[in-house]
């Protein structure tokens, strides 16, 4: 019985309302309050019902006020009161304080249970034809989640006046939802609210359609069961996607870093164990600019990393030429000795910016352009990983530019394939190999600018990179830059597929466990050069 | 290659080293133990326990000298057997605590009882007995190493490569060990340690017989190595790390080879670690740091790689040098003089003391006897391998 | 073992190596008897070396047969079973191990139990020390016994490396170049030793000096672009029209 008054009751509510839609302000909030005047459940419900239809910009928070207790009446003054939380009386009707002393039959306006149902669907209802489009849409899922039948009424009457689509999808799907839970709606209704629910396809929809009463009719409750698979494969789409994104933009961090070890060791053989520190190098490059344009002129500071980029591309490529002109030309053709020895560099870097800039992190900050999000389907991108994708690879065509089209690439690649014979066609190769390291330093410094902007930016910054590096370039292959972009895209994805069945660090364990095997089946890697030229 | 075998093993450097080390076995305990504290030949305890931790380090310098010096394998991860020798010692000594612990559970160390583990994980099995955990000291760094070393020299994985995947599998372990979830103390690793051997570790008297192990295993680690470099196995490591296409078309199986000498270095690796964590009192997941390895090739590097004592000097002089500096005003400058010693031994001093100086002196007596015999042979200038 | 009747000591048939679609050896086929001498020639990237790569084990081949004694897939095998079964090989740039003595690079190569375990508990016997001086004898070297192999000229590097060949007591010989920068006089010297050494052993001699190649006396087999185009005594050989165009270019 309790069930056909409700549906009664809401019908009225949602009667009116409708009214509301057309007439909505000749039924006045004064008539409206008329009905709290009399001490009987019934006719405050009506009440309910015509304060929420009255269109009222003060509806709410005369409903507000009656679900606390609020709101009182004087049968002898004919007015009805809100008292505010510091016990003070205000017209309902008016909004203004109450003249004259306190009315001495002054009494609280009665609810019950049952009633504050009814109050909270007229609230929610109300917010559902809020003016604010957000607020609406909040609302919509709100009811999606609640499922409250009490709110059917407000909800027709809302989607019958909403314009915006993305607001009247929520809305339709908050309907189906009670609808779903509504033992009072057709069978087929229901089951084409489960359709309606399965189109939404996210966890939201899962849980609407799993938390079905166990009494539900049978062939409603398959409807779910079978809705529930096929958005559980949907999101496993989306999973996937996501976690290909994830990966997509570890690969790009992962390839900008070792892109330019692949150039350095890759192409001149050279092991470069500082090649972090280059990475390290350019990102405190990153944190001076934005120092000085904070300290200068913070209006530039969304160009704050164009100006970092040849920037570090400069220094770290110098310091690059330094190292090569002072320590590793005398070690050529002795790689392991090459690898202490810019061990030895790398100490001595990062204690040199430890004692420049202190030991801890330096606040490096986005620009504007590189924060924040937009929603693709179920994915979440963010500017500044989106950036580093598209950076990367403008790096990685540029490079391949350079070694393809510049007579400096040219003469890179004749003395990676024949030294002697590149020496007696008048290549300086000495200056070759130190115009080389330069340029796979100086690359390292731009992956700097943009490491900056998703890691701490710290003395310690290169080391954590270093070992990845090397992992991306032996994994692709040495000698071939696209096996590197290749490498580390594989070992990105790979990596963030693992990451959900064995969480980050054991993922990142399998991966190097799965490297350290692959080296023994291609110690060549992925795109081996094979026959003569290996072993020259 | 003329000679009796334990001539050739124990030749006039090798007892002077062997002597040097007997002395200092037994009088720096000595010293230690029967002088008071206020006598000025008394040997203060936290130097024993200071200097039995270098010994420990030279030992693992000697075995990656083993390999490097001798068949030019440069493993950057020889920390990681170091390490799992350390907590192979470091599970007895847990063991050992017993109802001393904060939680004064009667088995399981304290760390497991705040994780709430509900009974030992069975690798923890048989840890409180000592012959037991000696055996694994042992047998765990070399099976890893055999494991390890069986796919990498099977496929040919050599030179750099070979260095970056050990620098690999050590940050690999690296990340497994600070795991809560791995059953080995995570971030703090194995300390708190009571008794080894039914005696106090903190003791002194247990300190210097730590100390006296410490140089017999030394000791001992330099016989073998000895043995090993001289015996023709030696002469085929060398020709290993020469010329290893060489060495397999005259029949040789160079991975073999490799394989027992890496398994070999590794245990010894493994028995410096066990001895290195009752003198320093802890073992944690920072021993596997990449880091730790480099720098302990660069012990052998300045000492005089392929040479077997240069490694052990090198080990004892940058680990005193590195005591000196971070205890004092100069302790941000470590990194300084480590990187550039990193740079300058490659650079200017590739043979190490121990090579350079018996490169001179190999260089006076070729001049003497190129006198003598009134020939142009002037003697090479060998380059130091790769 | 699906084994090929032939009584070829070395055979090879329809042999393809190719390296990222560079076809450096193309239908080889070649065959060796035994106690033969045989000198290949052929102008660079002809496929001598890569040759001599397969037989080694170095390399190996993408499809044909290679057979040693008739029984042996030699493609099947890597280069420390070869060895092992009797097959030797000079390199084109001489290698011995430059930091031992001449004496123990020869005791290295001397014919032995070559697991660890055996060198590990080897101990020296006069049968090993005189076969030593018998091959120090045929090489010449001798008085320079006791010289790191890294210190001597570069004619008795190439001499030495033959003698770690003899050392090794091979069936088979493969020596890549080994006149390459001596002068004539060690010219003549090692043909004169590889003839010696033919007596009792099979030889394959890869060789650009015609001379040298000439003063062999030998049968010859020219290789151009990995595949065999001509063979015979040099006189034929050098006056097959083929060759000539292939040396002279046209």
């Amino acid at each position: 019985m309790r069930f056909v008054k409700d549906r009664l009751g809401a019908f009225l509510l949602a009667l009116m309302l409708v009214l509301a839609g057309s007439a909505a302000h000749a039924a006045g909030l004064d008539e409206a309050l008329e009905h709290f005047l009399i001490d009987d459940f019934g006719e405050v419900e009506t009440g309910i019902g015509k304060v929420a239809a009255s269109g009222d910009s003060r509806a709410a928070m005369v409903l507000e006020a009656l679900k606390e207790d609020r709101l009182h009446y004087s049968p002898e003054k004919k007015s009805v009161y809100i008292k505010d939380k510091a016990g003070k009386l205000f017209s309902a009707a008016t909004g203004q304080a109450a003249e004259g002393d306190t009315p001495a039959d002054l009494a609280a306006v009665d609810t019950n249970n049952r009633l504050r149902g009814v109050i909270d669907a007229a609230i929610g209802g109300l917010s559902l034809l809020a003016p604010s489009p957000a607020r609406r849409y909040e609302s919509a899922q709100a009811v999606f989640k609640s499922r409250d039948e009490g709110v059917l009424p407000a909800l027709d009457a809302a989607l019958a006046k909403e314009t915006d689509t993305r607001i009247k999808r929520a809305m339709n799907e908050a309907r189906a939802a009670v609808i779903l839970y509504s033992e009072g709606a057709s069978e087929a209704e229901r089951i084409d609210a489960v359709a309606a629910i399965r189109v939404r396809g996210d966890q939201e929809a899962v849980n609407a359609l799993a938390g079905l009463p166990a009494d539900t009719p049978p062939a409603i409750k398959n409807a779910a069961r079978d809705a529930i698979a096929g958005i559980h494969s949907q999101l496993a789409v989306w999973t996937a996607a996501q976690n290909a994104w994830y990966g997509i933009s570890l690969g790009s961090v992962l390839l900008l870093a070792a892109i330019g070890l692949a150039i350095t060791f890759g192409v001149m053989g050279v092991i470069n164990m500082a090649h972090g520190e280059m990475v390290m190098l350019g990102a405190y490059v990153t944190y001076i600019v934005q120092d000085l344009i904070r300290q200068h002129n913070p209006a530039l500071f969304d160009y704050s990393l164009l100006m970092a980029v040849p920037l570090a591309f400069l220094v770290a490529g110098a310091i690059g030429i330094l190292i090569e002109q002072g320590i590793i030309r005398f070690l050529y053709g002795r790689p392991l000795e090459t690898l202490l020895a810019t061990w030895g560099l790398s100490l001595v870097l990062q204690q040199a910016v430890r004692t420049a800039f202190g030991p801890t992190n330096k606040e490096v900050g986005n620009p504007s352009w590189m924060s924040g999000a937009f929603e693709v389907g179920h994915l979440t991108i963010t500017y500044n990983r989106l950036w580093i994708v598209v950076f990367t690879l403008v790096v990685f065509v540029a490079l391949l530019g350079l070694l393809r089209f510049t007579r400096l690439g040219l003469e890179m690649r004749a003395v990676t394939q024949n030294r002697s014979m590149a020496a007696s066609m008048g290549i300086r190769t000495a200056r070759v190999d130190a115009l080389t390291f330069g340029l796979g330093s100086g690359i390292a410094g731009i992956a700097g600018v943009a490491l900056s902007q998703i890691d701490n930016v710290s003395p310690n910054l290169g080391q954590s990179y270093i070992i990845d590096s090397f992992m991306v370039v032996v994994f692709g292959g040495v000698g071939n830059l696209w096996g590197t972009l290749v490498g580390a895209f594989t070992l990105g994805i790979a990596n963030k597929f693992l990451e959900p069945y064995a969480g980050a660090v054991l993922a990142k364990i399998a991966i190097l466990v799965i490297i350290i095997l692959f080296i023994q089946k291609r110690p060549r890697g992925l795109f081996a050069l094979k026959g003569r030229a290996v072993e020259a | 290659m003329a000679g009796h075998p334990l001539l050739r093993m124990l030749d006039r450097g090798a007892l002077i080293f062997l002597a040097v080390l007997g002395v200092i076995a037994v009088l720096v305990p000595f010293l230690n133990l029967a002088f008071p504290p206020s006598s000025a030949l008394h040997v203060p305890t936290y130097l024993v326990a200071l200097f039995g931790k270098y010994l420990c380090y030279a030992l693992l310098a000697l075995s990656i000298d083993l390999i490097w010096g001798y068949c030019g394998i440069l493993s950057l991860g020889h920390g990681a057997f170091f390490a799992l020798g350390g907590y192979a010692m470091g599970m007895y000594l847990m063991r050992q605590i017993g109802t001393r612990g904060v939680y004064a559970h009667p088995e399981l160390p304290d760390f497991m009882v705040f994780l709430n583990w509900p009974e030992l994980p069975v690798f923890w099995y048989g840890f409180q007995h000592f012959p037991y955990a000696l055996l694994m000291i042992v047998l765990v760094p070399g099976a890893l190493a055999f494991v390890f070393g069986w796919f990498a020299f099977r496929s040919r994985v050599t030179g750099v490569y070979l260095s970056i995947i050990t620098q690999a599998m050590t940050y690999a372990l690296l990340l497994a060990f600070f795991r809560n979830d791995f059953g080995f103390g995570g971030n703090n690793g194995l300390t708190d340690f009571k008794d080894i051997l039914g005696f106090n570790v903190q003791a002194q008297g247990t300190r210097a017989a730590l100390f006296f192990v410490s140089c017999v295993a030394l000791a001992l680690g330099f016989l073998v190595c000895r043995a090993l470099v001289t015996s023709k196995f030696g002469k085929v490591l060398v020709a290993v790390r020469d010329a290893e296409p060489r060495t397999r078309f005259l029949g040789y199986r160079a991975e073999s080879y490799k394989l027992f000498v890496f398994t070999l270095s590794a245990c010894m690796a493994g028995v410096a670690g066990a001895l290195y964590v009752p003198q320093v009192g802890i073992i944690n997941p920072s021993e596997f740091s990449p880091a730790n390895s480099i720098e302990a090739v660069i012990w052998v590097a300045v000492g005089g790689r392929g040479t077997l004592i240069g490694p052990v000097i090198g080990a004892l002089l940058v680990n005193y040098g590195k005591t000196t500096f971070t205890s004092g005003a100069l302790a941000p400058y470590w990194l300084f003089v480590l990187g550039s010693l990193f740079i300058l031994v490659t650079l200017l001093l590739p043979r190490g003391i121990v090579g350079t100086w018996r490169h001179w002196r190999a260089q006076r007596s070729a001049q003497a006897s190129a006198d003598r015999a009134a020939t142009a042979a002037a003697e090479p200038a060998p380059r130091p391998a790769e | 073992m699906p084994a090929p009747t032939t009584t070829a000591l070395l055979y090879l048939n329809g042999v393809h190596v190719s390296f990222d679609g560079f076809r450096a050896i193309n239908n080889l086929s070649l065959m060796i008897e035994p106690g033969e001498m045989r000198a290949i020639i052929g102008p660079n990237g002809a496929g001598k070396t890569t040759m001599m790569d397969i037989v080694t084990g170095k390399t190996r081949p993408d499809t044909g047969d290679v057979f040693f004694e008739g029984t042996h897939d030699l493609s099947k095998l890597d280069e420390t079973q070869i060895a092992t079964l009797g097959i030797g090989r000079k390199f084109q740039k001489p290698t011995v191990f430059e930091m031992h003595t001449v004496e123990d690079n020869l005791l290295l190569a001397l014919k032995n139990d070559r697991r660890p375990y055996a060198t590990l508990r080897w101990h020296e016997t006069d049968d090993e020390m005189q076969r030593v001086a018998s091959v120090l004898e045929t090489i010449r070297l001798g008085p320079v016994r006791d010289r790191p192999a890294g210190s001597l000229a570069h004619g008795q590097k190439q001499w030495l490396e033959i003698g770690m060949l003899l050392a090794q007591e091979p069936k088979l010989l493969l020596v890549d170049e080994p006149v390459a920068g001596m002068t004539d006089a060690e010219t003549r010297q090692t043909a004169e030793l590889l003839k010696q050494i033919n007596r009792d052993k099979t030889v394959i001699v890869v060789e650009h000096d015609m001379a040298f190649v000439r003063e062999l006396g030998v049968k010859v087999t020219c290789l151009h672009e990995g595949t065999a185009i001509a063979e015979g005594t040099i006189d034929q050989v050098s006056e097959n029209e083929r060759v000539i165009e292939v040396y002279l270019g046209r």
